[in-house]
């Protein structure tokens, strides 16, 4: 009895600083329509400064301090994203502004990295807080019940403001309806800032009031937003309750899980948000989104037609030179171009549910990873032939595609990517922590291709042919019937229900699709290392495949396969400097506001102006 | 008070206002009038710059207003109440008319709660409810009283008289016809030829975004062919 009360206090201790970061995106989302990827981000860096200032400024005052000024600090560099990245992109699609948060991770993670160094910093211990408490006969934390004592006054406080001050009211009108409130002569832009400016200060404090029971580190900005995600999808998007109730009940999970199923501590938070999601879409506390609701109709697409001759000439002539490589080039460079071919097919399975569907997933990487592990999984226990654990890897991520999307197609937007998020989370933590069969962090080795593929140019070969194959395959479905009525669910889904298309199974027939070939590009991936980790199954990796999509133009096909080959040619490049993700981070929030057509998009257009290419006014 | 210059609007490649030009004198109620689809609602969102024009200027009280966001527009003193209401449903009634408040304003009626309770009892029972469970005349009386806590000058009243009981109708053009004497200038869309004879003093007809009349009602009385070309009756 006395341990079970101790652990359900542990858990509450350890809700504080997770309900902290939660109510802080939830606010952000409510009020601006921007999931604030960062939110992480300033966590940490919360977590940084409060170190700093708690070494600095002396005893128990100097100790809250910190924590406050932490906040305050946090507080002000939200309001300068706010101003510098996000204001020049407000109007632009959903999508844009996600990736702009993702550069900030990247400039943050270096800044931090430059200031602080790449050791983990130990937590000080809070001054007069220090021992610990007998209760039932069980030791707990002082630190742990002032946390306790602490996090109901800041609910209080946030429900206050938000119920009872003409902020408040404004957020939440705005909530509902911003463009009203605007026209009702409220100043927008202050009011995103200040929203940004609370926000980022409550992601501030929970870095720095989490100290005495961690630390700082460089990894803390993306573990906790997986944390994060899941609290504000089963607590609801947008409401402050809900991330207080969803953080108790996650954080009590956990210690719980820690103590009786230590394997499957990541898995169930996971199997936990599956099970709400089920029975509340929308979450426990949340409302349900109509689409379109806030009136952001963007330019239309101009119509997707296939390539024309010169365009089929350019293909021709790469694919040739791609098929010539061997003869004079070194392995080094086939390789190169294995990892590239094998980036730009599983970018271009991502690129077929986004662009062609508007199905923005932000974990993509559990079909390519999960084709992997399934393949490698066969080859270890089963001694399976190369040839048909190949076959494998995108029927099992086909299959995975298809029970995950059953889920996920239920919701849309922001909903919809967040359960994509989870669910890649699910696979990549049952990966990492099922050690008996994945052999967790180690993964797993000694998965070769047979003996008639195992030459460097043999692979590349075998690479080249299945890659392009997939790339000319997703290619056709998107101008085949599928493809049509994929956009028609894109471009306006109760039209296309009108004209009687099954919208759900559509999107749902394009979701496994695109998995199993993220799987083909998985499976190609296991042979070509030899070997598969957890880090491919990563929030990193779906990053990646959706930076890449949208630096080659969302807007585009050949986007992805474009994007793909220039950020490993930028990256073998790149990774050579100290602070490259600095670069890199730059580079996408500038692309963001300045050419936000992508490469493709951008080349196009400077294309069409100087005359090479027929206009659309031109073909009437 | 208000003077509207070559207006051309889009809907992304829609050209959806032709040259619109009128004018509104301190003072005065103004009818706009056209089918469904002629563009009315569309004007008002140009005048209030919820919807950019392409070309064209909209001036208000000397001060040329096109490109300015919103906000600034409805600070100036031009208040707009829109069709489709949009509500606040998740605040009450009074919180919906604290969004609407600004300071107030030496040249125009000032309003308060209280005030707006009393010309519409309806909401003063309900105070303390969410917008949720409203009637649609409520809803109409709460977006007309939630606009006029910014004490404007010039109100945009875009289809009062739309998907509200009769009688309630009448009780509207009462109103409207108080907020006249209270010295506020009004421009209200109708496709009702009635109502909008009752309250305005002056006619202004569109079709297809370009003005096809504007004038007094006794002058479009004595030309039945424009009401039947251009209205539905
Ligand atoms: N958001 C929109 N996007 C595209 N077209 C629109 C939009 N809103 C209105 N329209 C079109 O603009 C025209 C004028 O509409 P509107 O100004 O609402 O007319 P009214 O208010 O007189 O009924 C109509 O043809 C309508 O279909
Ligand atoms: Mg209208």
């Amino acid at each position: 009895m006395g341990l079970f009360v101790a652990q359900i206090l542990t858990g509450l201790a350890n809700a504080a600083a997770l309900f902290l970061v939660a109510s802080g995106l939830s606010l952000i989302f409510g009020v601006t329509r921007i999931v604030n990827f960062a939110h992480g981000s300033l966590y940490m860096l919360g977590a940084y400064f409060g170190i700093t200032l708690m070494n600095t400024l002396p005893g128990a005052f100097g100790f809250w301090s910190a924590i406050l000024l932490s906040g305050l600090i946090i507080g002000l560099i939200g309001v300068i994203i706010e101003i510098c990245v996000l204001r020049p992109v407000y109007r632009a699609p959903e999508l844009f502004q996600l990736v702009a948060t993702f550069g900030v991770i990247l400039v943050i993670q270096d800044l931090a990295l430059m200031i602080w160094g790449a050791e983990d910093r130990l937590g000080p211990r809070a001054p007069g807080l220090k021992s610990v408490v007998r209760i039932m006969g069980e030791p707990v934390p002082q630190y742990d019940l002032a946390l306790i004592a602490i996090t109901p006054f800041i609910l209080l406080g946030l429900w206050w403001l938000i119920t009872k001050t003409r902020i408040g009211i404004l957020v939440r009108a705005a909530t509902q309806d911003r463009e009203m409130v605007g026209a009702l002569g409220v100043n927008q832009s202050w009011l995103f800032t200040g929203v940004f400016f609370l926000g980022s200060a409550l992601a501030g404090l929970g870095g720095a009031i989490q100290l005495p029971k961690g630390g700082a580190d460089l990894l803390m900005d993306l573990n906790i937003i997986s944390s994060v995600f899941v609290v504000v999808v089963i607590g609801g998007m947008g409401s402050i309750p809900g991330a207080f109730v969803a953080s108790v009940l996650i954080s009590v999970l956990n210690v719980f899980g820690v103590a009786y199923l230590p394997q499957s501590t990541l898995v169930l938070m996971y199997v936990v948000m599956a099970v709400v999601l089920l029975l509340r879409p929308y979450g426990l506390f949340g409302r349900e989104e109509k689409a379109g609701e806030h009136g952001q109709a963007g330019e239309p697409d101009r119509p997707i037609r296939p390539a024309g001759l010169y365009g089929r000439i350019a293909v021709a002539a790469l694919l040739a030179v791609l098929a010539l490589i061997p003869v004079f080039s070194g392995s080094f460079t086939q390789v190169l171009l294995t990892d590239i071919i094998i980036f730009c097919l599983f970018a271009a399975s991502l690129q077929f549910m986004l662009s062609t569907g508007g199905l923005v997933s932000f974990g993509h990487a559990a079909y390519f990873g999960g084709g992997a592990y399934a393949a490698a999984l066969l080859v270890s226990y089963s001694d399976t032939p190369m040839e048909i654990a190949f076959m494998f890897a995108p029927l099992a991520a086909g299959l995975l595609a298809i029970l995950f999307g059953w889920f996920c197609i239920r919701l849309s937007g922001v909903y919809f990517a967040m359960l994509t998020l989870a669910f890649s989370q699910l696979i990549w933590s049952a990966a990492f922590q099922w050690y008996e069969v994945t052999g967790g962090d180690d993964g797993l080795v000694n998965i070769w291709p047979a003996k008639w593929l195992s030459g460097t140019n043999a692979y590349y070969y075998f690479t080249l042919i299945v890659g392009v194959g997939g790339i000319i395959l997703l290619r056709h479905l998107t101008h085949a019937p599928i493809g049509y009525a994929l956009r028609g669910t894109r471009d306006s889904a109760r039209q296309a229900e009108a004209t009687g298309i099954n919208v759900k199974l559509i999107q749902w027939t394009a979701f496994s699709i695109a998995g199993a070939l993220a799987g083909l590009a998985g499976g190609l991936f296991v042979f070509s290392k030899g070997s598969i980790f957890p880090n491919e199954l990563e929030i990193a990796k779906s990053f990646d495949a959706l930076i890449v999509v949208f630096l080659g133009g969302v807007k585009t096909l050949s986007g992805g396969v474009v994007g793909a080959g220039f950020m490993e040619v930028a990256k073998d490049w790149l990774t050579r400097l100290e602070y490259w993700r600095l670069i890199l981070g730059l580079v996408i929030i500038g692309v963001v506001i300045i050419a936000p057509d992508g490469i493709v998009g951008t080349l196009r257009k400077v294309s069409e102006r100087i005359g090479l290419r027929r206009t659309e006014e031109f073909m009437k | 008070m208000l003077e509207v210059t070559s207006l051309n609007s889009f809907y992304s490649k829609a050209h959806i206002l032709n040259d619109l030009s009128f004018s509104v004198g301190r003072g005065e109620v103004v009818a706009l009038l056209g089918r469904n689809g002629a563009g009315k609602t569309t004007t008002m969102k140009s005048v209030m710059q919820l919807v950019r024009p392409k070309s064209g200027s909209v001036v208000f009280e000397g001060t040329d207003i096109t490109g300015q966001p919103p906000h600034r527009v409805a600070r100036l003193g031009v208040g707009f109440v829109p069709e489709e209401r949009r509500i606040f449903t998740d605040l009450t009634i009074l919180e919906n008319l604290e969004v609407g408040r600004q300071k107030a304003r030496s040249d125009a009626p000032v309003w308060t709660p209280e005030a707006l309770f009393e010309i519409f009892p309806n909401l003063w029972e309900r105070r303390h409810n969410r917008g949720k469970a409203m009637s649609g005349g409520e809803q109409q009386m709460l977006t007309i009283a939630r606009t006029l806590m910014g004490n404007p000058k010039l109100l945009l009243l875009d289809e009062p008289s739309e998907g509200i009981a009769p009688v309630i109708v009448e009780q509207m053009a009462k109103t409207i016809l108080r907020f006249k004497q209270e010295g506020l200038t009004v421009i209200i869309s109708e496709q009702n030829l009635h109502f909008a004879g009752a309250v305005a003093d002056r006619a202004v007809i569109i079709e297809g975004g370009e003005k096809k009349f504007d004038g007094s009602f006794s002058t479009l009385e004595k030309q039945p062919e424009i009401r039947d070309a251009y209205l539905s009756v």
